[in-house]
């Protein structure tokens, strides 16, 4: 009987161990939806629903942040930028290389635990570089979209693939570069295409089985609201796709998502109307992906100004009353904030140059004053800014961006022909340079010396304050930058730049506070996570992931 | 409101004037450039030529000889316009291509119409004999004060070994008759004075936002930490003024410039 007892008690503390390590290691979506509790942790591609980029550790303080030490790199083994965001989840970080591997890594040490490897069918055709942005968690999973359109369901612990399904035709140029977003039970991806005539759509799939739940398409069809918008069979192939992760509000069950630009891209003749929903924001039931409501930002665009950024909500005080909003600065140039309750527009305004409108009218519509052909458009068609996520900071009210200055494309738009599968551009474009034939900047940088100069353009790290639309505080940069942003609760701001520097700002005022030459053009935002009462920032640098700590 | 740039003059410019100025200026470049290239109805009637008795060995683009590829300005034994005419006039490649008799307008519009890369509306420069214009280089046009060819001369300005690889007939032309236009923004002149007094000037080579890297006017290459800096000017002017010499010189000139294709 002694023994039996023994026995039961050692299977009872067993049951109890192996239920709490249960209870550790699965992301529910109850954490998720408290992610901002578990600062130590990094559980979406944004650090939380509302993406704000802000965590509340605050070991790393304006007073030490020159005391980082490097702690490790991991060097990716494929060339290209490098645009992963890793997800951080009780030590371990799950981090995506080109063109469509995941990999566990010891968020401590760097070594790899293990490296899942999907090979995209050869047909795979995207616009601008085999990205993959990352991948979302839910409770004992980790999914990844691919280049050849499909969704990939991994084992957490071990890496190997529990489902894969079929997001979108691979031969018609659908494919998918964003990070998924798990919300409930389901898992929602977008689809990338917009430059070869695809028709956009975010669909959400049964996390455990990979069957579809739902699917709403970006360009209304035949019957629904707004198909007007576009003329005869324009919507087929009018792009829209959603190649950047979207955003939860718990409260209003509303997930939004960024949607791109209309095709052709610059030939906005030839697909007359304002081909709604492209870009524009659209508010998705996280149940039934019913369209509860969107914002168009640019109708019948021919500048390519995607609508891809990551939609930033945020409870702040608007005119005096407790609103619930969206920040938003979009590559056409202005930066909106969105009552995201109904989509009204609240407040509007050009943060660079813009000369492809003459400013917004009281519903945030943009009065539109094309160049005469062959004289150059404000902002170009990279954007004054684009996918890179933005943060907001709680503490300071204030959100921060990398906005490129004084950048300007010239369009040339010509009638082009849909063919499936085939790019559908409707023309061209070249940037504006200060002598003909001279270097220009393009998606990404390739050249260690920097010959085209910030007379083509260069980065200005914005900090807005929503309430007025204004900067409080710029921080420019010679190179244009593709950087995200990461705010703390100690009111440091980490970001980078094509340069290589990786930078620690004073989130209050700009000061540059400590800078790091990392040496590879950064194209995506830091994330900060703790493990064993260590605060680690972590940001990728050209083909390296480095993770900094305070030294001792 | 924080700002790491060093002010320079040309940061305080407004954008839109230098494009005002860059349109203008090229109009006013157009006028000048009159007897340096040929007209656009030249290249017209030569394309019209090309296409009637050319085309059926050389092809439609120009590519269909081994070896050649009138279209991108590659030949065998030919440089200057002078050497294409002599080709066409007399036969080349032991008969296999046969000599044309042809009016000086058709073989000027031949020409034309190769130099402007079977662009009707592109520019066509005249290229002259790069063995004149290499006596020009080191003479009478004193480049090689400055400028670098070949392992020989000064390495202030931008080395010229693979000039001819790097620019169009167009661009160099540019830089001899209205060099601020042709000048690239990363060449531009700068001058330094430093917190302990001293006075740097040389030729940019690399910049970004804390730094910048130059060769300065003794050749040596500098690294400067902008920070350290009291002064940091660029000029859009660059050191050589718009050459004087004859449009039959500056031919010849390019002649010789687009014949460097480096080692």
């Amino acid at each position: 009987m002694k023994s039996m007892n023994r026995i039961g008690l050692v299977l009872s503390i067993a049951v109890a161990l192996l239920l709490s390590q249960v209870a550790i290691s699965q992301v529910s979506f109850e954490r998720i939806l408290s992610a901002s509790e578990e600062p130590q942790n990094w559980l979406t591609y944004n650090g939380g629903y509302s993406s704000q980029r802000y965590s509340l550790l605050d070991q790393v303080t304006p007073e030490n942040v020159e005391n980082l030490e490097l702690q490790w790199i991991l060097q990716n083994q494929v060339f290209g930028a490098w645009q992963s965001n890793p997800i951080i989840v009780d030590g371990i970080m799950y981090v995506t290389e080109r063109p469509n591997s995941v990999m566990a890594v010891d968020a401590v040490t760097g070594r790899v635990f293990w490296k899942f490897r999907h090979t995209p069918a050869d047909n795979a055709l995207v616009c601008c570089g085999s990205n993959n942005r990352g991948v979302a968690v839910l409770d004992d999973r980790v999914f990844m979209g691919t280049l050849d359109a499909r969704l990939i369901a991994l084992d957490r612990i071990n890496g190997k693939p529990l489902w894969n399904v079929e997001v979108g035709d691979v031969n018609r140029a659908y494919s998918v570069t964003m990070a998924p977003l798990a919300v409930k039970d389901k898992i929602m991806v977008g689809v990338g295409g917009g430059e070869f005539g695809i028709r956009g759509y975010v669909v959400a799939y049964d996390a455990e089985t990979g069957e579809e739940a739902w699917k709403t398409y970006t360009i209304p069809g035949p019957g629904e609201p707004n198909h007007d918008s576009w003329e005869g069979d324009d919507w087929e192939h009018g792009g829209a796709p959603v190649w950047v992760t979207g955003s939860f509000d718990p409260e209003l069950n509303l997930t939004y998502w960024g949607v791109g630009n209309p095709g052709p891209d610059w030939n906005a003749g030839q697909r007359p109307g304002d081909n709604l929903y492209s870009d524009s924001v659209i508010a998705l039931d996280a149940d039934t992906g019913e369209l509860t409501w969107y914002f168009q930002f640019t109708p019948n665009d021919g500048y390519d100004y995607d609508s891809v950024q990551v939609p930033v909500l945020a409870d702040i005080d608007f005119n005096g009353e407790p609103t619930k909003v969206m920040m938003w600065a979009n590559r056409n140039g202005y930066f909106y904030v969105l009552d995201r309750v109904t989509g009204k527009f609240l407040l509007g305004k050009p943060y660079v140059r813009v000369n492809w409108s003459s400013g917004l009218d009281e519903n945030g519509r943009p009065i539109p004053t094309p160049q005469p052909e062959g004289m150059p458009t404000y902002p170009g068609n990279q954007g004054g800014t684009n996918w890179y996520p933005p943060s907001f900071s709680p503490r300071t009210g204030l959100f921060y961006f990398s906005a490129w200055k004084d950048y300007a494309t010239i369009y040339r738009a010509e009638e082009s022909e849909y063919e499936p599968g085939r790019a559908f551009l409707g023309g061209g474009f070249s940037v504006l340079a200060p002598v003909p034939g001279a270097p220009t900047i393009g998606i990404g940088r390739t050249n260690p010396i920097n010959n085209w100069t910030d007379e083509v353009g260069h980065a200005s790290l914005k900090a807005m304050d929503p309430e007025t639309g204004e900067a409080v505080w710029e921080y420019d940069q010679f190179d244009v930058s593709d950087s995200g942003m990461l705010t703390t609760a100690s009111d440091l701001l980490f970001t980078g730049g094509r340069e290589g520097y990786f930078h620690g700002i004073d989130a209050r005022n700009g000061e540059l506070l400590w800078k790091v030459n990392l040496g590879g053009q950064i194209v995506m935002a830091p994330v900060t996570y703790m493990v064993d009462g260590v605060q680690y920032v972590t940001v990728i640098s050209g083909n390296a992931m480095a993770t900094f700590a305070l030294g001792d | 409101m924080t700002d790491s740039r060093i002010s320079s003059p040309k940061t305080g410019k407004p954008w839109f004037v230098i494009i005002v100025f860059f349109l203008v200026h090229q109009y006013v470049a157009a006028q000048e450039t009159g007897d340096h290239q040929y007209t656009s109805q030249a290249i017209e009637a030569g394309s019209r030529v090309y296409g009637q008795q050319c085309a059926l060995c050389h092809g439609p683009q120009g590519d269909t000889v081994d070896g050649i590829d009138l279209r991108r300005g590659q030949f065998r034994n030919a440089s200057s316009d002078d050497d294409l005419r002599r080709i066409i006039s007399q036969g080349a490649a032991e008969g296999r291509m046969p000599p044309f008799v042809l009016r000086q307008e058709e073989l000027d519009g031949v020409i034309a119409y190769i130099r402007a890369g079977f662009d009707p509306e592109g520019i066509a420069v005249k290229i002259g004999d790069p063995t004149r214009g290499q006596v020009l280089f080191e003479g009478k046009g004193a480049c090689n004060g400055c400028h670098r060819v070949n392992g020989s001369g000064p390495r202030t300005a931008p080395d010229l070994t693979d000039i001819g690889v790097l620019r169009t007939p167009d661009a160099l032309q540019r830089s001899l008759l209205d060099p601020i236009s042709a000048l690239l923004p990363i060449n531009r002149p700068v001058r330094i004075v430093t917190r302990n007094e001293e006075v740097i000037t040389g030729r940019r080579l690399n910049e970004d936002t804390y730094t910048v890297q130059l060769i300065d006017s003794q050749e040596r290459l500098r690294s400067l930490v902008k920070a350290d800096l009291v002064r940091y000017e660029l000029s859009e002017t660059p050191t050589h003024e718009p050459t004087s010499l004859s449009s039959d010189e500056v031919a010849d000139l390019i002649g010789y410039l687009y014949s460097l294709r480096g080692l």
